[in-house]
């Protein structure tokens, strides 16, 4: 993986300097069963394709921010620091 | 043996360079290549070949075959064809057992034939099973070429630049100063990379720079070895113009010291005046090559004959030597002495690098090359690479005839003949990929650029198919070798060191890793300094906590939802105990947390865990978005815990502030200026006694130290270190987050329940932690100590009814108690007070006694006095 990563606040860095957590979930919101537990806590969609996922920008500007990554080609789509609530 | 001086001659002849080679003293001119002034010298054989030991002479004279690779001044495998001679190099032979004339291994040409074939090692020495180590051995003696001299350290330093242009152009060739000029005029930063030195001059609106590209890495990443540099280039257009590499003929004898590509002759008269031979014979595919017939009359080279392929069919060829070096060939049914054959079957487009990026490639049988035809965005290629490589005869597959001949190679890196191809094939491994596994083929030095093309070709005709069918195996990075040095960079193993960390090895510390930290282990009496903190006064840099700030309206419900425990109702100037969790339940990271005011919070993490903490608090906040600021301000300050029943008394000499228990309590923070420095005091114990933790900007780290132990020494105070530590943090039964617990425990099972506040609306691992709940526990954090005093290593093992039940994560002898102490991982129903415990330790058994309360005043009295 060489790919170049848009950070919304440093433009596209290499990205060995971003750590990724993996696919945005859904937290499941209250008791959830051990089903809906289990689902968000260790099951993944694993596309080959467009998936969003977490990033942080570890070694530059410590920014969270979530981008839509083709798996299959390392093409960034789009970046997005979520929205203030 | 050098030619009269010739036009444009790469020498220097005023200039001597003094050498030796196999201990000999040995002469050159500056221009020269290790190799060229070899060949001056009379120099025919230069190696021995990987497998069969069969002497090897020039071939390629460009850096692509591996015939010429020698150990330069210590270092293996050094192409002395492309590697500058520098006056003092010493030159010595690789892979040989005696000489490179007299070679004892050479005895595997001769005798070993029926014993060698592909494959023969993975089939025959797997038995008998018990003799492997000897074969091992014997494998291992004669495997590989060069040595590395495990011995010799790191003598070269090396380094990696990044570096970003809009144009990077791959080969210096008149195609790619061509294209360089193109994109430069259009404004473009445009950077040459161009392997031969010789070719490296100034352009005209580009820079160009020696080296050679390894790869095409995606987004637009190409790696340039620029020797001692790696050259990180970041590009958005890549022009390819690697060129060609000139093919050689597959043919019995084709590895003759004396058979040599175009290439080699043009630079051993063009470069070096230096005549290759006295009667030559030319055979080639391809009009390019042709141009050497002039050259070779011009060095007073006679040229017998010049085989034509375009225009001449020639069903045989055969090489012959004496002791390896070549003195005729037969042609057909006819005899041509001589002692230099010129091959070539043509020239294949350099091609890898377009395939690294993605390209496809597609065969032309007109000519029988490969060339690319569908390329990615931001590449382009130019020139030979191209295609543009003139009009060329196809080659045969082999040009072997039927009598019994010298062997034939299709891989000379790796000694791969071309009865091995066969056998391959006969054996099933029909398709390409898997026979470069089986036979290596294209697996050597050369990496194919001298193999491929023929291997495809040898399995076409034998799998009566066309090449197009038979296609191409993976182009890999690097195109070309590299020095595991340069790949490897400079050592970098950065440290952290606290503010205080010079008067610790000043006080003699053994100084430990812990994480990228620096820390004493001890100042050289663990046992003595632990004793010191029980009896009078210890003090500890504790500068590696991590430290945040954590400020704000929503800062207290920020922490009610990441920690188990409730903040919302902590009063300002009070402290917390907090262990962090994952939302799966599982124990992340530990700190005290005190409430400043009531918007501000001051967390401090385990030493390794600062980084991370902070992220993940980052992370959670950039979910919830909640109005909270996190400030990590670990390097800004020290910190120091002093411990001991003299503390109290240490710190009214220091400050101001009354420290008397019934205004500063167990848990309490206060601001306070202490020996003249604006400190915060959290009052807390890790290590069991009176304590106070001091933290404070990093400048007076030393300045605090020193009025410590000095106004201390009446009192006792002495520096504990970190092993200390941990006995007196044992005898406190506290768990030592990442030591006692991995990354399968939780806050429940590791007996820290009062913890977790479940009937909170949420917290990050509530439901995992209900869950544990829900099933039950299946293993349970306790304390134990020995029968016998004998300490258990950590890690071993609980024994349950003669099996693995549990481990010892924690044991220490401590002196305090008297008695052999630890942490251990139980089944459920041994969690209990005074539950026998068996416990292996060094292969007996011993028994110890499960507590659950702490083993050093369970109560807590002297914390709280």
């Amino acid at each position: 993986m060489s790919f170049l990563l848009p950070c919304p606040n440093c433009g596209p860095r290499p990205v060995d300097e971003f750590s990724c957590t993996g696919e945005v979930t859904v937290r499941p919101q209250s008791s959830p069963t051990l089903r809906e537990l289990t689902d968000y806590l260790y099951f993944r969609r694993n596309a080959a394709g467009v998936q969003r996922e977490w990033w942080c920008h570890r070694l530059g500007c410590e920014a969270w921010f979530t981008a839509e990554r083709d798996t299959r080609t390392n093409v960034v789509l789009s970046v997005e620091v979520p929205a203030e609530q | 043996m050098r030619l009269p001086p010739q036009p444009g001659e790469a020498l220097d002849r005023e200039s001597e360079v003094e050498f030796t080679f196999q201990g000999a003293s040995v002469r050159g001119f500056e221009g020269d290549t290790i190799a060229s002034a070899l060949f001056g010298e009379g120099q025919r054989v230069f190696s021995r070949s990987f497998k069969y030991h069969r002497p090897r002479g020039l071939l390629c004279c460009q850096g692509t075959c591996p015939n010429c690779m020698l150990t330069v001044d210590g270092t293996p495998n050094v192409r002395a064809c492309v590697t500058p001679l520098v006056a003092g190099m010493q030159v010595e032979a690789q892979n040989v057992r005696g000489s490179l004339d007299h070679d004892l291994l050479a005895l595997t040409d001769r005798i070993g034939g029926p014993f060698t074939p592909v494959g023969f090692y993975y089939r025959t020495m797997i038995r008998p099973r018990r003799l492997w180590p000897l074969y091992e051995k014997f494998l291992r003696s004669v495997a590989g070429l060069g040595k590395v001299d495990e011995h010799r350290g790191r003598e070269q330093r090396y380094d990696v630049e990044h570096r970003r242009v809009d144009v990077l152009v791959v080969g210096g060739g008149s195609a790619g100063r061509d294209a360089a000029r193109r994109h430069a005029a259009a404004a473009r930063h445009v950077v040459v990379v161009e392997a031969d030195p010789a070719r490296v001059d100034a352009g005209e609106g580009f820079e160009v720079v020696n080296g050679t590209a390894l790869g095409v890495f995606e987004g637009g990443l190409v790696p340039v070895d620029a020797g001692t540099v790696l050259l990180r280039y970041r590009v958005s257009h890549v022009v390819v113009a690697a060129g060609a590499v000139e093919q050689p003929l597959v043919f019995p004898g084709n590895d003759l010291v004396g058979v040599v590509l175009p290439e080699a002759v043009r630079r051993l008269v063009g470069r070096w005046s230096l005549r290759p031979g006295e009667r030559a014979v030319v055979i080639a595919a391809d009009d390019g090559s042709l141009d050497t017939v002039d050259l070779l009359e011009r060095a007073g080279t006679q040229v017998a004959e010049v085989v034509d392929l375009q225009k001449q069919r020639v069903r045989q060829i055969a090489a012959k030597g004496r002791a390896g070096r070549l003195t005729s060939v037969e042609l057909d049914d006819r005899k041509v002495s001589c002692d230099l054959l010129v091959v070539s079957g043509g020239r294949q487009p350099a091609y890898a690098l377009l395939a690294h990026a993605g390209a496809r490639v597609g065969y032309e049988p007109a000519r029988g090359i490969f060339v690319p035809v569908d390329l990615p965005d931001g590449i382009e290629v130019v020139g030979a690479a191209a295609g543009e490589v003139g009009q060329a005869a196809v080659p045969a597959a082999s040009y072997n005839g039927a009598a019994k001949k010298d062997k034939c190679f299709v891989c000379i890196c790796e000694d791969v003949t071309d009865k091995d191809v066969k056998r391959a094939i006969g054996e099933g491994f029909d398709s390409i990929e898997l026979a470069k596994r089986y036979t290596t083929v294209t697996m050597g030095p050369c990496q194919g650029k001298l193999c491929h093309v023929p291997s495809i070709r040898l399995y076409a005709r034998e799998n009566e198919t066309d090449e197009a069918s038979i296609g191409t195996t993976t182009a890999r990075p690097p195109w070309q070798p590299v020095e595991l040095g340069l790949l490897a960079g400079r050592p970098h193993e950065p440290a952290q060191r606290t503010s205080i960390h010079h008067r610790h090895t000043e006080l003699g510390a053994k100084m430990m890793w812990t994480g990228t930290w620096r820390r004493p282990h001890s100042y050289g009496d663990p046992a003595g300094e632990a004793k010191n903190v029980h009896d009078t006064l210890g003090v500890i840099d504790v500068s590696t906590l991590g430290k945040l700030l954590v400020t704000g309206p929503d800062a207290a419900e920020f922490l009610e939802r990441l920690y188990p425990n409730r903040f919302g109702d902590m009063k300002p100037g009070r402290i917390r105990y907090g262990v962090l969790n994952s939302d799966a339940g599982r124990i992340m990271d530990d700190g005290t947390i005190a409430r400043i005011a009531e918007e501000d919070f001051y967390v401090t993490t385990t030493s390794t865990g600062a980084g991370a903490v902070v992220e993940w608090f980052e992370w959670w906040n950039a979910i919830w978005r909640l109005e909270v600021e996190i400030v990590n301000v670990t390097g800004a300050l020290a910190a120091v815990n002093v411990a001991g029943p003299n503390a109290r008394e240490l710190m009214t000499r220091l400050t101001d502030l009354d420290v008397s228990n019934e205004a500063f309590t167990y848990l309490d923070a206060k601001h306070a200026q202490v020996a003249g420095v604006p400190a915060l005091l959290l009052r807390i114990g890790f290590v069991g006694e009176l304590g106070y933790e001091l933290h404070f900007p990093s400048p007076f780290g030393e300045h605090l130290w020193d009025t410590i132990l000095e106004r201390g020494a009446d009192l006792g105070a002495r520096p504990f270190g970190l092993e200390p530590q941990r006995i007196l943090r044992l005898e406190k039964m506290h768990v030592l987050i990442g030591q006692d617990t991995d990354s399968e425990s939780n806050v429940l099972e590791a007996s820290m329940p009062w913890i977790a506040k479940l009937d909170k609306d949420d917290f990050v691992g509530k439901w995992s932690l209900e869950h544990v709940l829900e099933r039950g526990f299946r293993e349970q954090l306790v304390g134990f100590e020995m029968e016998n005093g004998v300490v258990p290593l950590e890690g071993g093992q609980i024994v349950v009814d003669g099996r693995p039940g549990g481990r010892v994560t924690s044991a220490r002898w401590s002196d305090q108690l008297g008695r052999a102490i630890g942490m251990a991982w139980v089944p459920p129903d041994l969690a209990e007070e005074d539950a026998e415990l068996t416990v292996k330790v060094n292969g007996s058994v011993e028994k110890a006694r499960v507590r659950l309360r702490p083993f050093f005043d369970p109560d807590g009295e002297r914390l709280r006095s």
